[in-house]
């Protein structure tokens, strides 16, 4: 029986996506536990270099299904090279990010390969050849555990953030090309364009650190501080349901039940009082400030550290602050 | 064209939600369940490329569920889809959504007319892992965009152009239909159904589908078996910094950089 991890590689504009290092540092865990090996696949076109990358890493062997059609993500085409890597690697799990898309390719290899899979794993460990995981149910009101059989291909995906990067080892990897036989049907449908966001600040699912503003912002002009605050730390800018339904900011920038789920390593909620359903989405958080008038919102029953106070008056202190200390 | 809107009964988003004592389940005495809000935009995004004069045959909702999830089938033909097939069987109660795709996939092809376009909410607010859509599709064999946040039609409703949000960036695709398109919020509001309409959707008819009409369907064959659920791990007391607005400021940087070390 199979005992290798598969890691899938996502990348973009030939740079791996940095979750990808957290995935080969649980790969590793899990292959020691099985006595297995780590290996890589890269799905793309002209993406060969990424492979000396991920070999520094400690990955032993990396399959690569380089095809012009494989340029751009389109489900189908990609669903149909994975499969190909998985039936020339043979692995027993594939571990991939949860990613727009980590979730959408791991569903569809899933019902491909009628694998055992769970999407935005928090936690996987081997009990003999099943691999049990955790993952957040109710948008991480709930935490929900489930065993993935052993007797069948295993995929999840994994939460970022979660899990420390692997460490450098150097060495090289052997590299495997694999065909892909792209049948008519997988790339009927035209990449036209990869079109940047508007804005400048990175996704809110992105950022190590999510300052986010709430209905307290009263306009989207006010949402400058929140900016400033926000790309003096290198972050990303999120904010309410409240906020984004009253049009201060776009709903992409929305976090909780209806949003986005966010972990980063540090969450700034400036005038969110903390709805359950916000909370759902940002409690994952490693450290959570909360800046909010009212001493008895509920937000500071998640936060770390709270600041009972105007954010109008705190916000841009704030920001000098961290402006004096990283300058 | 005949469109397909996939639905799910899960919890209100603003519920509490709690973990029975032994871990088996949530508590859904009282808890308020109802269509999830991005099957919702599914449901209206069909009845919109109607209303602006597309050739939209017939809006079918379909969904697994119990007994109750009648009801979110009825606020979806309420809001103005024709017809529902709710698939009902103990056996085809899972948490597993590649099941819950497979047995869904397995009636609509029984469907010979075959659809122009099948509509899934981008993930369902309970299990949140949004795999229902992109499993469907491969169930069926069809192409699938995730995430849709634009969409025209061109080419009389043959083939349309999907704008989709990835991290940090848009991604335009072209394709033919028939097609699945899961949809994410901000693409369509959805429309609250009116008393009359309503009373309507009573009269709408609801095919019930059993584990009889579908005796090839093996639940042992799912491959990921639910153990337990358990609260979140509890949340360190809340330390408040105090003084005036720069001493709290500078205090709380500190407590960042040094305690936290986020920073």
């Amino acid at each position: 029986m199979a005992s290798n991890i598969l890691v899938y590689v996502e990348h973009r504009g030939a740079k791996i996506l940095p979750a990808t290092f957290q995935l080969i540092h649980l790969a590793q865990q899990l292959a020691t536990s099985i006595g297995g090996d780590v290996e890589a696949c890269i799905v793309g076109s002209n993406v060969g270099s990424l492979a000396d990358e991920v070999a520094k890493y400690g990955v032993k062997k990396t399959y690569i299904a380089d095809n012009p059609e494989l340029e751009n993500y389109r489900a189908m085409a990609q669903t149909q090279a994975l499969a190909a890597v998985i039936d020339a690697a043979q692995p027993k799990l594939v571990l991939m990010p949860t990613t727009a898309l980590g979730r959408d390719l791991a569903s569809r290899i899933g019902a491909r390969k009628r694998a055992a899979m769970m999407i935005d794993c928090t936690e996987a460990a081997y009990q003999g050849d099943d691999l049990v995981i955790t993952t957040t149910l109710y948008c991480g009101k709930i935490f929900g555990k489930f065993k993935l059989t052993g007797s069948r291909l295993q995929v999840v995906t994994i939460r970022s953030n979660v899990f420390p990067a692997a460490a450098e080892t150097g060495g090289s990897a052997e590299t495997v090309a694999v065909d892909v036989a792209l049948r008519p049907q997988d790339t009927r449908m035209k990449f036209k364009e990869l079109a940047g966001t508007s804005s400048g600040v990175k996704d809110v699912t992105e950022g190590e650190i999510v300052v986010s503003g709430g209905r307290a912002m009263k306009s989207e002009e006010n949402f400058k501080i929140i900016y400033e605050l926000a790309e003096t730390l290198d972050g990303a800018v999120g904010a309410s349901r409240a906020a984004c339904d009253a049009g201060y900011q776009p709903h992409t920038r929305q976090v909780g039940l209806t949003g986005k789920v966010v972990t980063p390593a540090l969450y700034i909620a400036c005038g969110i009082d903390g709805a359950i359903q916000h909370l759902a989405g940002m409690r994952g958080s490693k450290v959570i400030v909360a800046i909010n008038t009212k001493q008895e919102a509920p937000i500071f029953k998640v936060a770390n550290y709270g600041c009972v106070a105007d954010l109008f008056v705190m916000v841009p202190l704030i920001t000098q602050e961290f402006k004096k200390l990283l300058a | 064209m005949r469109i397909l809107t996939v639905i799910k009964q899960v919890p209100d988003s603003n519920a509490a939600i709690k973990v029975k004592g032994d871990g088996s389940g949530i508590e859904t005495a009282g808890l308020k369940q109802v269509c999830d809000p991005f099957d919702e935009f599914g449901v209206e995004l069909a009845i919109q490329l109607r209303e602006k004069g597309n050739d939209v045959e017939e809006i079918v909702a379909i969904c697994v569920g119990g007994d109750k999830a009648a009801e979110a089938l009825r606020t979806a033909l309420a809001m103005g889809a024709d017809r529902a097939v709710h698939i009902n069987d103990p056996k085809f109660q899972s948490m597993n959504e590649l099941f819950i795709a497979y047995v869904m996939a397995e009636v609509v092809k029984k469907d010979e007319k075959g659809y122009g376009f099948v509509f899934c909410g981008k993930n369902n607010i309970d299990l949140d892992s949004g795999a229902v859509g992109p499993a469907l599709a491969e169930y069926l064999d069809l192409p699938h965009v995730g995430a849709v946040t634009g969409l025209d039609l061109t080419n009389g409703g043959k083939s349309f152009v999907a704008r989709r949000r990835v991290e940090g960036a848009e991604e335009v695709l072209e394709g033919e239909t028939p097609a699945l398109l899961t949809i994410e919020k901000g693409l369509v509001e959805p429309r609250y159904p009116s008393l009359p309409n309503l009373m309507k959707a009573k009269k709408k008819p609801v095919q019930v589908v059993t584990s009889a009409e579908l005796p090839d369907i093996d639940a042992s064959t799912a491959g990921t078996d639910f153990i337990e659920m358990s609260p979140p791990p509890p949340r360190p007391d809340c330390k408040f910094v105090e003084g005036e607005p720069e001493e709290m400021a500078r205090e709380l940087v500190r407590l960042l950089r040094e305690e936290a070390k986020v920073v």
